[in-house]
């Protein structure tokens, strides 16, 4: 089994941060905004070198959305910024019509998904955006897994023609993909080969899903781990590979089980390979304060409900 | 330039062409359509600075955005009768397979139209943002929008007219066709407006009210006055009085035909009231 190492904690807001300001310098056309969170979304150093291609929109997430689109109509890129909750739920007409429907070229970054935003609780905690997002037609949904993925997508949707929603979050957590990795949107990652099940994760679930597998190969189970950080496109053709292979699968998200990535890949192994599959998502539910690691353990996001899903799915081969 | 008598006579044409449209298909909204016609024809035949052809980009020319999205007929019939499309393509208004959807897409590729309309309160956020890629792009041209008054009673309206005031988008003017009336009524009986101008020079504009936006040439006035106070710090605002459903009396002076065609015979009527002058599609 391939080892992957933790580089170090760090946040995966952080490589958007980094990515914009290496896209400052490389991309005349790209335009930041923010929605009065500028600290949280780490884009001080693109504002300080490019004062005049940042817009501080306020509180005004609504306003935000129908200015970038309007931006990219004079040929400018629009990144917004904001928490996953206010870029979506709150402003989902607005990017529908303005963006979405539209066809505009914005770039919608969002922090802070998922219960590891931890302690401010529900109302910020928002577990149903890939879902929002993933149905808009025309919508690219991507979700990476560490501080080097989300720094990496972040420089390649500067070159991809088309909205794009990139979700990332919070916390400090393990920092484990190639540093300068090339980020090819819409192809899933092979991480770790196997024959006995195939966990299907992104984002945050990613990492975990590789302590589940050295875990499982404990016990004699060999588990296949596919990192799926483009939810929309789907690889359809690398999942149903793998489970032609292994027979069953677990998909794992920091998400509402309900129109998240395992959704998408129910959908895809339906119409092409029928296979058993177990959802460790959020069971349509909202999350509340406390701290992250506690949160994704009470809601069974973590390595070991990873592994109690495998164990149950393989039965149902 | 076009001559008075020139524009007059489109304003018949577009007048008969919003009515055709949508007693064809039977549904549509002409009174606002209406209303609005002698401010579209002025923009686009009088006072726009325009490119040949249709880029959406709409670099080193001045752009519209149509924010109430519903008023579509005037805005399709004005492009046509400009030649941003065939005229004869008017007679597709709201069918299947046509690029003239009941509201403004850029979705089927229709040429002059840059951004979709139709729910409401989003296009000044639109117009905003646009205006900032222009003072990026160091374009000196304009950028237009209307808004219906109604669909100021969307906060986002309230985001955006804060938004232009505190970032000086002086290259910016919104009019605002108030009619007073909405689908449900009068809007000081829907949900009170109060005192439109006042409220958006408390936000920051400058503002100035146009009370009879169904003359021709008061309408033309008022937008060359527009234009003169644009690059002066302040975004612009024209609160422009109009009839909802000018030019056909028994369309006026009520909210009744705000989303209703006529049937055959109101349209016989409402056309014998608008001279045919350039031609029906």
């Amino acid at each position: 089994m391939k080892k992957y190492t933790d580089q170090g904690k760090n946040d995966t807001r952080s490589g958007y941060g980094d990515a914009m300001t290496e896209l400052g310098k490389t991309h005349p056309k790209v335009v930041a905004l923010c929605a009065d969170l500028v600290a949280s979304l780490k884009i001080q150093d693109f504002i300080d070198a490019h004062p005049e291609r940042f817009i501080q929109v306020g509180i005004a997430e609504a306003n935000m959305m129908g200015i970038a689109a309007g931006l990219t109509i004079g040929g400018y890129i629009p990144f917004t910024g904001t928490f996953a909750n206010f870029s979506t739920g709150r402003v989902y007409d607005q990017i529908r019509q303005s963006i979405a429907y539209s066809g505009k070229n914005v770039k919608i970054c969002a922090s802070h998904a998922g219960v590891t935003l931890g302690e401010d609780g529900a109302t910020h905690q928002i577990l149903e955006d890939i879902g929002l997002m993933k149905m808009l037609p025309g919508m690219t949904v991507i979700n990476p897994c560490d501080y080097n993925q989300t720094k990496a997508a972040t420089l390649a949707i500067a070159d991809f023609e088309g909205p794009v929603y990139l979700r990332f979050g919070r916390p400090k957590v393990a920092n484990f993909t190639p540093k300068d990795q090339k980020f090819e949107i819409g192809k899933a990652l092979l991480l770790n080969e196997g024959t006995d099940v195939t966990i299907a994760a992104t984002g945050h679930l990613v990492w975990e899903a590789l302590l589940a597998a050295e875990s499982l190969e404990k016990e004699g189970i060999s588990a296949e781990v596919i990192n799926i950080h483009t939810i929309k496109p789907l690889d359809e053709k690398a999942l149903v590979k793998s489970v032609k292979k292994t027979g069953c699968i677990v998909s794992a998200e920091e998400h509402n089980f309900l129109g998240g990535l395992g959704e998408s890949i129910a959908r895809t192994l339906a119409i092409h390979h029928p296979t058993p599959q177990a959802f460790v998502a959020t069971q349509d539910t909202f999350g509340e304060s406390g701290v992250p690691e506690l949160l994704m353990e009470k809601y069974g996001l973590d390595n070991n409900a990873i592994k109690k899903a495998v164990l149950e799915v393989i039965r149902k081969k | 330039m076009p001559q008075l008598q020139e524009l007059n006579d489109l304003v018949l044409q577009v007048r008969r062409d919003i009515l055709r449209m949508v007693h064809k298909v039977n549904s549509g909204h002409p009174g606002g359509s209406l209303g609005c016609t002698e401010f579209f024809v002025s923009l686009y035949f009088e006072i726009m600075n325009l490119k040949k052809g249709f880029d959406l980009d709409g670099i080193g020319e001045d752009i519209f955005f149509l924010s109430n999205g519903h008023i579509s007929p005037v805005f399709y019939s004005v492009l046509a009768r400009k030649g941003y499309f065939p005229i004869k393509e008017l007679d597709t208004f709201r069918l299947i397979n046509s690029r003239l959807q009941g509201h403004p897409t850029t979705h089927e590729g229709l040429p002059g139209i840059r951004v979709a309309s139709g729910s409401l309160g989003q296009g000044m956020s639109v117009a905003i943002g646009a205006a900032l890629a222009k003072k990026l792009n160091k374009d000196p041209n304009l950028v237009f929008s209307l808004h219906g008054d109604g669909e100021l009673q969307e906060g986002q309206n309230w985001e955006a007219i804060m938004f232009a005031a505190g970032n000086r988008v002086d290259n910016l003017i919104a009019t605002i066709d108030r009619n007073g009336q909405q689908i449900d009524g009068a809007t000081e009986e829907v949900l009170p407006l109060g005192d439109v101008r006042r409220k958006f020079e408390a936000f920051g504009w400058d503002v100035f009210e146009l009370t009879n936006g169904n003359d021709l040439e008061a309408v033309i006035a008022g937008l060359k006055e527009a234009k003169s106070r644009t690059g002066k710090g302040k975004p612009v605002c024209m609160v422009m009085h109009t009839e909802m459903g000018h030019g056909v009396d028994f369309m006026m002076h009520t909210h009744a035909w705000h989303g209703k065609a006529p049937n055959d015979e109101q349209l016989k009527i409402a056309l014998a009231q608008n001279e045919e002058t350039l031609g029906d599609y």
